[in-house]
């Protein structure tokens, strides 16, 4: 449920950077920002601090490498998070 | 990192070089000044009979002093060899015009510079002081590390 919410708060994330001629709709888990959501790395680094910002966490480098997919930021995401808690 | 040195690594050469020089450079923020040469290539064509500086070269003047100098300097990186440098976005306000002869002042302050991206703000003044232009300029630097 909570994954739910965090894939919902993410695609909102993810929607101003999607360019005009991808979808909204075509964003699931599976969805690979520069292959399939066509979002360039720049871009790709507001998506990151976009997310900081809203899920008070903080990535690094290996981070930012890692996050291929929607799946990987909302690992990262949920991992962060724990650190965060714990 | 002295000023000089900034210039130096600099991946531009003239007709395309648009810094003369830095007035002062911190980790968040770069002021560095330009003259227009009154025979400027673009001016023959901008406009007929009528010159004045194109916006996409004062944009280019901004990401020049206040993206890449303060980026080679934040960076640090010894040598420049034009290491992978793309601006990425821009968005640009342009309020009075430059003609030629003109020399414009820079003023750049770093918004964020995170994964290789720098995120500025810059602006533009003429030598009377007056706002020219002003906006937002991002750009990628790619270290050569990035292609070990």
């Amino acid at each position: 449920m909570e994954n739910q919410g965090q894939l919902a708060s993410l695609t909102k994330i993810i929607k101003p950077y999607l360019p005009d001629d991808v979808a909204i709709e075509s964003v699931d888990l599976n969805s690979h920002f520069i292959e399939n959501l066509n979002i360039n790395s720049a871009n790709l680094v507001d998506i990151v601090l976009d997310v900081e910002d809203e899920f008070d966490i903080r990535l690094e480098n290996e981070d930012m490498d890692r996050m291929q997919t929607v799946k990987d930021a909302l690992e990262i995401i949920a991992l962060k998070t724990k650190e965060k808690e714990a | 990192m002295e000023t000089k040195q900034i210039i130096a690594q600099l991946p531009y050469s003239p007709p395309f070089l648009f810094v003369d020089e830095l007035e002062s450079v911190t980790p968040e923020g770069i002021t560095g000044s330009y003259t227009f040469p009154k025979d400027a290539f673009f001016y023959k064509g901008h406009f007929k009979d009528y010159p004045v500086t194109p916006g996409v070269i004062l944009t280019e003047c901004c990401a020049q002093i206040g993206l890449v100098c303060l980026g080679i300097y934040v960076l640090d990186q010894g040598t420049a060899n034009a290491m992978g440098i793309g601006m990425s976005s821009t968005e640009m306000e342009f309020l009075k015009p430059v003609y030629p002869g003109e020399r414009v002042t820079v003023a750049s302050e770093k918004v964020y510079f995170r994964f290789q991206k720098l995120k500025c703000k810059v602006k533009m003044y003429n030598t009377d002081g007056e706002l020219v232009c002003k906006g937002t300029i991002s750009g990628m630097f790619k270290t050569p590390e990035d292609d070990k």
